[in-house]
């Protein structure tokens, strides 16, 4: 009994963790069609940002909810001004030119912080389930998760500026006919995509510690997720998010964590040439 | 001035690549000392993998992330093999067979399920994502095929030199330095000789417009798949030559690998051959020699490199060399300004 | 078994709920110059998308040379015998007429015979002069010429035309309609169209879609005097 809760609050982890790794994605994704392939390393220097905010004795909540989203931020729109601007409605071009950005940070980030492993402790402790010890801290981001995509459902579904992220989602040139600026547009997606990739690596940081070279390790999973997912931002995400981590986990759970991931691509890859489009491309069209 | 893609000047090309392989060939040895050709070795072996790219991407216009995956492939099969049967000519032949047919298996997958090409780049890095991470896995005693021990992060450090074949007597460096040559090569010739080819010809058709290919009868999803495989059985022989030349490891997987294949067709130039090969060279001897002096971090470099090319240079050194020559030769301004306008 | 090239039989497609085609039987005799009209959404189109194998009919045969071709993949249609000339120029854009001819000579083998057939197709669709020119670069109206040399050249048992005279000029138009009046005489031609003008420079046997179905057949004359058609169709065209 407890081994099946145990399982059970696992999965909800591995979703929550899932969903977090992606959404920053998703949203590039969703909106602009573009495939920042930098996405894992905007994780890792939002770990970074964290971090140092910490050593420098700022507060860790403080540190990991607002100032490595709004560094990252930043970035995000720097590169949106110097790159990807140059780019637009050339996808292949977009992912090229964000993998290498990916390097350039990379190697920017092995120069300036050294090529280790840097930490800082969780803010919550661990509690128990019968002889299972479970971090607490899983659940404050899964928490955290949550309230990041019902405030992302509600702004997209409630707000001016949702009807017009959906407006432009579903068309681009009538969006622009509409009057809506799309290079305005693009920029503020750019930026909120990129802040809450900064947001996943602020709050990853406690618990795998951050490394120059760690966001290979985020890529490919949040890619296929994203992609998994289909055109709707966040019920895709959420979705896919739900489906490819209890996959993940309950085959961690039955063989080993690296074959769990193996399973999680594998199944993603399968999943994809079944239903090309996504889930939401075909079965939830038009949810937000 | 008019460009033909189908021209036959290809000929020329392959007299002047195989005056340039025999100088190397014959020069190189006599002076050089064993370190230079030993890097020179592995140069040539990544040469043989950037063009299994130019011939996928540039002309075959399948844009495939996870080329490292084929490279590695190949690499491993040999090295197995190689083990296994204590005989390295047959071993040689596995790594360009098993990358082909796992390209086989997998192109079918993709290609005959109409996937589009993002969707392609997405699922070939997922790939090679997988065996990097399943190879890093096999540590220990449990993980063998046979004989030989896949030794997870730690890559296959005993794996056999070629030998002569049917004599049991390894390839001393320089013998090694010359069948690289000669592989970097041939290959060139094989793909020069192939885009010319009706086969070829069709491969760039489909390139250039799927549905008019198909409205005129072509299988495009047998010519895509036959390119992608043909294109995976290159990079398995590139992956031969290097673990000849280093030694198999799990980074031959790794993204970094995937990227460098790529960044070397975007400077090189897309649906040219030997671009991507100079370019190959060019960025491992500065990346290398940056690495010596440890001031850059390569990636520093590599990334640069790929952002520039992309943004300011998009297609790549040969053609803006080739413009740049034309529009030197060309006499005076006023032809200049005319050519110009007649483009 | 019979005397069509060309047998449509109950044909259907629907997209979700909505009827494109609903029960098409369409007939079409060797040596024909047939003209498709139809307002827009007539169900034409996609009719003419489930000739070319890129819609498989939800329902219903085609029967071309009597195998059933509806469903078949694009190249196997091709194969079979049927060129497409599609709406919006659909070629090779990176290359040259020359080298865009040379594709669509597929199963000729010999050097020789190729080159002199090239040669010959772009004298018949007048573009010998444009034969080192990159498609790419080319003005929309010789695109289309280039296009329909094309499927000539292949020497398909059907041609099929998606309204070829888009986007032409009155000048290039008279000349296409005279080299379609050419191909007919050795070529079975479908040509889908909109434009009246056009239809009578060339057919004389026209075939008018309406909501998904065939609402009337004959000849060109009779069709336009056709009252119902005149409300369904010109009546449309004319007053906005």
């Amino acid at each position: 009994m407890d081994y099946f809760l145990v399982v059970l609050l696992q999965i909800v982890g591995a979703v929550g963790n899932l969903a977090l790794i992606s959404v920053g994605l998703a949203v590039i994704f969703g909106m602009m069609r573009v495939i920042n392939l930098a996405h894992g390393e905007f994780i890792m220097l939002g770990g970074f940002a964290a971090i140092f905010s910490v050593q420098a004795g700022i507060n860790i909540w403080l540190a990991m909810l607002v100032i490595a989203p709004l560094s990252i931020a930043v970035l995000g729109v720097v590169i949106e001004r110097l790159v990807m601007r140059r780019l637009y409605g050339r996808m292949v071009d977009t992912m090229l030119a964000s993998w290498g950005l990916s390097l350039l940070l990379i190697g920017l980030a092995t120069t300036f912080f050294g090529n280790r492993v840097v930490g800082i402790a969780a803010p919550v402790g661990s509690f128990r389930i019968g002889d299972y010890s479970l971090g607490a801290y899983d659940f404050v981001l899964a928490g955290i998760v949550l309230v990041v995509f019902a405030g992302g459902y509600a702004v997209l579904r409630f707000t001016r500026a949702g009807l017009i992220a959906r407006a432009t989602m579903q068309n681009r040139e009538m969006a622009s006919s509409l009057g809506i600026e799309p290079s305005r547009v693009y920029a503020i997606t750019f930026a909120i995509g990129s802040a809450l990739s900064g947001l996943a690596g602020g709050l990853l940081a406690p618990i795998s510690g951050v490394l120059p070279t760690m966001g290979v390790a985020y890529i490919a999973k949040a890619f296929i997720t994203v992609i998994t997912g289909g055109a709707s931002v966040i019920t895709g995400t959420a979705l896919s998010s739900t489906l490819l981590g209890s996959i993940n986990t309950v085959s961690t759970f039955v063989t080993t964590p690296v074959l769990g991931d193996v399973a999680l691509l594998l199944a993603a890859t399968i999943f994809l040439r079944l239903l090309p489009t996504g889930i939401t491309g075909r079965i939830f069209k038009g949810a937000p | 001035m008019t460009f033909s893609t189908f021209s036959r000047a290809g000929s020329i090309h392959i007299a002047l690549a195989a005056i340039a392989m025999l100088a190397a060939i014959i020069i190189l040895p006599s002076f050089a000392p064993l370190y230079t050709l030993i890097n020179v070795t592995l140069y040539m072996s990544m040469g043989v993998f950037a063009l299994s790219l130019a011939l996928l991407w540039g002309y075959g216009g399948i844009l495939c992330f996870g080329q490292s995956a084929f490279f590695g492939l190949g690499a491993y099969a040999y090295a197995i093999a190689a083990i296994n049967f204590g005989d390295t000519t047959l071993a040689a032949a596995f790594a360009i067979v098993i990358p082909a047919l796992f390209a086989a298996g997998l192109g079918y997958f993709l290609f005959y399920g109409r996937l589009s090409d993002v969707y392609l780049g997405v699922i070939t890095l997922t790939v090679t994502l997988i065996l990097f991470k399943l190879i890093n896995s096999t540590g220990g005693d449990a993980w063998r095929i046979g004989e030989a021990r896949l030794g997870g992060f730690n890559g296959i450090p005993n794996t056999p030199l070629l030998t002569v074949p049917f004599s049991g007597v390894p390839l001393s460096p320089a013998q090694m330095f010359m069948l690289a040559a000669i592989m970097l090569f041939v290959t060139y010739a094989l793909c020069k000789v192939l885009i010319v080819t009706r086969f070829g010809r069709a491969v760039i058709a489909v390139r250039e417009n799927e549905m008019r290919a198909e409205l005129l009868g072509y299988n495009a999803k047998r010519l895509k798949l036959a390119v992608f495989v043909i294109s995976a059985g290159i990079a398995g022989l590139a992956g031969l030559l290097f673990a000849n030349s280093v030694f198999v490891s799990p980074t031959m997987f790794s993204l970094s690998m995937a990227a460098q294949v790529l960044i070397w067709v975007v400077v090189g130039g897309l649906g040219t051959l030997f671009g991507p090969v100079a370019a190959c060279f060019a960025l491992q001897i500065a990346t290398a020699a940056l690495g010596k002096l440890g001031i850059v971090d390569p990636n520093i470099v590599l990334g640069t490199v790929l952002v520039v090319f992309v943004v300011f240079v998009p297609g790549g050194i040969q053609p803006a060399l080739a413009a740049l020559h034309a529009w030197i030769a060309t006499p005076t301004r006023q032809s200049r300004t005319l050519e110009k306008v007649a483009r | 078994m019979n005397d069509y090239l060309l047998e449509a039989q109950d044909v259907a497609m629907h997209f979700g709920g909505v009827k494109a085609l609903d029960g098409v039987d369409f007939r079409l005799k060797k040596g024909e110059l047939r003209c498709l009209l139809g307002p827009n959404g007539a169900g034409k189109s996609t009719f003419f998308r489930c000739l070319t194998g890129t819609y498989k009919p939800t329902r219903g045969h085609i029967l071309f040379k009597g195998n059933d071709i509806a469903g078949k993949e694009r190249h196997d249609i091709a194969r079979a015998g049927i060129g497409v000339k599609t709406q919006v120029p659909s070629l090779f854009d990176g290359l040259t007429a020359h080298e865009n001819l040379w594709l669509a000579l597929r199963t000729v083998q010999s050097a020789p015979i190729r080159k002199e057939k090239i040669a010959d197709v772009m004298e018949r669709v007048g573009i010998s002069s444009l034969s080192d020119h990159i498609l790419g670069r080319m003005a929309h109206g010789q695109r289309q010429l280039v296009e329909l040399a094309m499927v000539v050249a292949s020497d398909p048992d059907l041609v099929l035309l998606d309204e070829p005279a888009a986007g032409m000029t009155d000048g290039e138009v008279e000349r296409l309609a005279s080299i379609i009046r050419d191909v007919n005489r050795t070529h079975t031609v479908v040509v889908v169209e909109h434009d009246m003008h056009f239809i009578r420079m060339i057919a004389d046997q026209v075939t008018v879609f309406h909501q998904g179905r065939i609402l009337a057949e004959g000849h060109v004359e009779s069709i336009l005097a056709n009252q119902l058609v005149r409300d369904v169709y010109l009546g449309k065209k004319h007053v906005p």
